[in-house]
């Protein structure tokens, strides 16, 4: 018993001491220097109103339209079977470890006035100017934003649709439901949870969105994140940045209360059995699973191919130089850093973060489906919503003396990836095992298994494909770096998405040309990653 | 399951802890520090001394974290404080002051602090790059002054960096401060809301700019022929060309008043207890091994006027004629006014 109780509050307990105590200690140092509490600041806050609510439309905008494609695609996911379905669904997820740079730069190269898309265009009606003016426009943030979050909202929602029996919509079309009101009133509620869960995590990572802003929308477009960079590190405006991280943290409780509102239990409770999917069969039932295909391929792999085909590309057509440049040290710097230890560096904090989220995320859904625990929740996801400079501020002077001395150990660098991770693997994992009935575990209980067998052979086959939907993101999330301008100072284990930003600071082609390879690479890494994740699930509990 | 926890406990184990043994030296720096490998290693087998390298993101927020450190700091000497940062560091008493024999012969200009508790190391330009090709195809005349861009011959050609959010788009914004000053009848607000007339445009840091909107480097898709960078920019795009070039596709503009001059310098932390390892690795930064590696590893020009440049660097490197010039600690004082007054005009 007091083990158990013990293994839940370790989650709390690595949030207070890595996310609460060291954003206390930033807060406090900044709008209280002298131990007294000095509000002259916030006269200057109403002039950030526009930003602010520039940046909550976008979110809302993004949120809707990410939901809005995932969820039919989600659908034709659980419904039909087709060739490549698995390796389509391993590949969407390929977007999140791009560092937003890249993924400027990738779709630049498509959609940008000399891009792809536009050369062809001017070529095929002898245009003069570019058709598609999407540069430095609110579409081009959003189609980003979709672009970076659509495999979130796909992945949650689809993992928790494909564990729902098919009767109850069976039984829906039998008695005469077609058409929207089958929608309406039957499939979508039955998905609300993974359907808010998603909502959430979309909304607030487009809430804090950066680089995507500023790289993409150009200097007009600002989110409360940029103000806090600007702030902090060009002003050093230390009060006005924490007044506008507690606005950005106050607003982002008041909608995940809102969430918590709209989240109710599920109707339906999780069984073993799963949606049978099938081939399709008439033609519409294909054409369906056609466009769906159509939509991911383009909006999805368009950019990652662009970037690929770069990566081969030189003045004189195919090359593979810039590959080969990766690992020479031409100069015999310092700075240089061979691909092979970039990746492994990358690896191992992957793996760590992965560990270390799905044990404490694990940890977390148990702790909040005590009926107690609930208001819990939110908390759980603030690291997400707060800003990476604010918090790395407040490593640096939280965590400098022993036994934390950690602000310039190459621990922190997992420890922070987790604080972001956790809120994916959470909302992951929590919806199927909050789904899972209670006269399953009261039978097993009642036939003499013990807790840690029900947990065993009930529950964790029962959430286990949750859990690999929350590894993959957390293994994601640190191996592209997510928020990795939350380290100030990093000791040197450079990892992938490192060298891509050392290659992309100097000018000239070769330069361009590695980072271009190096971000292939990435991806390729991920992608076997995502394969190998996959197998465990299927070596492991996945089976029963 | 259980496998992911056992891999997490070995990973934490050979995880190494930072490491702080006597004659350790850590060297605290930007993301974009560099030296040759052999250079620091000779450095370290004469004198004994590790140097370990941690890097802290851009130049702005290293010294901010040094600034919230300062108590207990993050390391014993930094590198890389220039001069729109140096009053914001020297207000907060980061540094220890020491006059290195190695400064010696090095230019007075180059000294702003008269303590000596910063020592300059380099300098770079931020000036205007241009596309060599595109000049000589439509005929145009390179601009010579500020004055110029804003003639309708220059519209829509000119690509800046957001001074909020890029360094060297603060450095031209001061230039541009340096030539028009802050009152009068024509201030440097009426010259931007003349560029802004001119269509040009705005980028969020240097990476965009470059590859992304201007058009002379070899890897990038833009359409701009002028773009702010840096005066040492052409040789490394021959440097980092697919194949050497026959002639620079890139160049400099370097006229006077066109540029703005960044200084970048060392210092020792104060709270350190190595002060005597950190001035020897001052001596050596000034010495001509480490000013004669620095032009191919950092893109800089050394402040020992006796180092030697790489050919590269005579071939097609240029220097400022005359920077435009603001005082270090007017731009302290006012970097916040500016860059909002600068954002009213060019954003709004």
């Amino acid at each position: 018993m007091v083990l158990r109780y013990g293994l839940l509050l370790v989650p709390l307990l690595f949030l207070a001491l890595f996310f609460f105590y060291p954003l206390f200690e930033i807060l406090r140092l900044s709008l209280a220097p002298e131990g007294q509490l000095d509000l002259s600041w916030l006269g200057e806050l109403p002039s950030f109103a526009g930003t602010l609510g520039f940046t909550i439309g976008q979110a809302l905008l993004s949120t809707a339209l990410t939901l809005a494609l995932a969820v039919p695609t989600a659908y034709v996911f659980t419904r039909y079977t087709f060739p490549g379905k698995n390796l389509l669904l391993s590949l969407s997820t390929l977007a999140f470890v791009l560092p937003t740079i890249v993924v400027a730069a990738a779709f630049r190269a498509l959609i940008g006035e000399q891009g792809l898309v536009n050369n062809a265009l001017k070529a095929l009606f002898h245009l003069s100017d570019a058709p598609v003016q999407l540069e430095r426009t609110l579409a081009i943030i959003l189609i980003v934003h979709v672009f970076y979050n659509f495999a979130v909202a796909l992945r949650m929602i689809y993992g928790f649709w494909a564990n729902q029996s098919p009767r109850i919509d069976e039984a829906a079309q039998v008695l005469g439901a077609h058409g929207w009101r089958l929608w309406w009133d039957v499939r979508l509620p039955m998905i609300r949870p993974a359907l808010s869960a998603s909502a959430a995590l979309v909304f607030i990572f487009t809430f804090t969105s950066f680089g995507t802003v500023i790289g993409l929308g150009g200097p007009r477009f600002a989110t409360l994140e940029v103000e806090v960079y600007q702030q902090a590190v060009n002003l050093f405006n230390l009060p006005v940045a924490a007044g506008l991280s507690l606005a950005q943290i106050g607003i982002m409780l008041l909608m995940l209360l809102l969430y918590r509102r709209l989240q109710q239990q599920p109707a339906i409770d999780l069984q073993s059995v799963q949606q049978v999917a099938r081939r399709p069969r008439s033609r519409s039932e294909w054409l369906v699973v056609g466009a769906v295909i159509v939509l991911m391929v383009v909006l999805l792999f368009t950019p990652l191919l662009a970037l690929v085909v770069r990566s081969f590309s030189g003045a004189d057509g195919f090359t593979l130089r810039f590959y080969q440049e990766l690992s020479m040290n031409r100069r015999g710097s310092v700075l240089f850093v061979p691909p092979a230890q970039a990746i492994g560096n990358s690896l191992l904090f992957a793996l760590t973060t992965t560990a270390l989220a799905v044990a404490l995320g694990m940890l977390t859904a148990y702790l909040l489906a005590r009926r107690g625990a609930r208001w819990l929740d939110p908390v759980f996801m603030l690291p997400l919503a707060t800003s990476a400079v604010t918090l790395g501020f407040g490593f640096i002077i939280a965590l400098d003396e022993p036994p934390l001395n950690l602000r310039t150990s190459p621990a922190l660098i997992p420890i922070a990836h987790t604080l972001v991770a956790l809120p994916f693997v959470v909302r992951s994992i929590s919806p199927a095992l909050n789904a899972i009935g209670a006269n399953l575990r009261d039978s097993a209980r009642v036939l003499g298994a013990t807790p840690l067998q029900v947990w065993r052979w009930i529950e964790l086959p029962l959430i286990s494909r949750a859990i690999i939907v929350g590894a993959t993101f957390a293994f994601t999330i640190s191996i592209g770096e997510f928020g990795a301008s939350v380290f100030v100072a990093r000791p040197d284990t450079p990892t992938m998405p490192v060298v891509i930003f050392r290659l992309l600071g100097q000018p000239g082609a070769l330069n361009q040309g590695q980072a271009t390879a190096m971000s292939v690479i990435l991806m390729t890494v991920c992608a076997v990653s995502f394969v190998v994740i996959e197998r465990l699930r299927t070596a492991g509990v996945g089976e029963f | 399951m259980k496998i992911l926890g056992a891999l997490f406990v070995v990973l934490l184990l050979i995880m190494p802890a930072a490491a702080q043994d006597d004659n350790t030296l850590t060297l605290v720096t930007h993301d974009s520090f560099n030296v040759s490998e052999d250079v620091l290693a000779a450095f370290e087998s004469e004198t004994g001394i590790t140097v370990e390298i941690l890097r802290s993101g851009d130049a702005g927020r290293m010294v901010n974290q040094s600034i919230l450190s300062k108590s207990n700091p993050l390391g014993d000497v930094l590198f890389g404080i220039d001069n729109t940062f140096l009053s914001r560091a020297l207000d907060n008493d980061l540094f220890l002051p020491y006059q290195s024999p190695a400064l010696e012969g090095i230019p007075e200009s180059f000294i702003l602090d008269p303590e000596y508790r910063v020592t300059p190391v380099d300098y770079g330009d931020v000036c205007l790059n241009y596309d060599v090709a595109y000049f000589e195809e439509n005929g145009l005349a390179l601009p010579e002054s500020l004055d110029d861009l804003t003639d309708p011959a220059y519209k829509g050609l000119l690509v800046v960096e957001n001074p909020a959010t890029s360094s060297p788009g603060l450095a031209f914004l001061l230039a541009t401060i340096g030539v028009y000053g802050t009152e009068g009848d024509y201030t440097y607000l009426d010259y931007w809301a003349d560029l802004v007339e001119n269509d040009i445009r705005v980028d969020d840091g240097w990476e965009t700019a470059y590859y992304g909107s201007f058009s002379g480097s070899a890897g990038s898709e833009g359409s701009y022929p002028l773009v702010v960078s840096y005066a040492s920019s052409p040789p490394v795009e021959i440097l980092f060309a697919e194949t050497p070039p026959e002639t620079a596709p890139t160049g400099a503009i370097v006229a006077p008043g066109m540029c703005f001059r960044q200084i970048e310098f060392v210092g020792i932390l104060n709270g350190t207890d190595k002060v005597e390892q950190a001035q020897q690795f001052i001596d050596f930064m000034l010495g001509l091994e480490f000013q004669e590696d620095m032009p191919l590893q950092t893109f800089v020009f050394p402040v020992n006027p006796d180092a030697e440049l790489p050919e590269v660097f005579v071939e097609y490197a240029q220097v400022a004629e005359e920077p435009a010039q603001v005082d270090s600690a007017e731009i302290d004082a006012h970097r916040e006014e500016w860059i909002q007054a600068w954002t009213e005009t060019v954003l709004r």
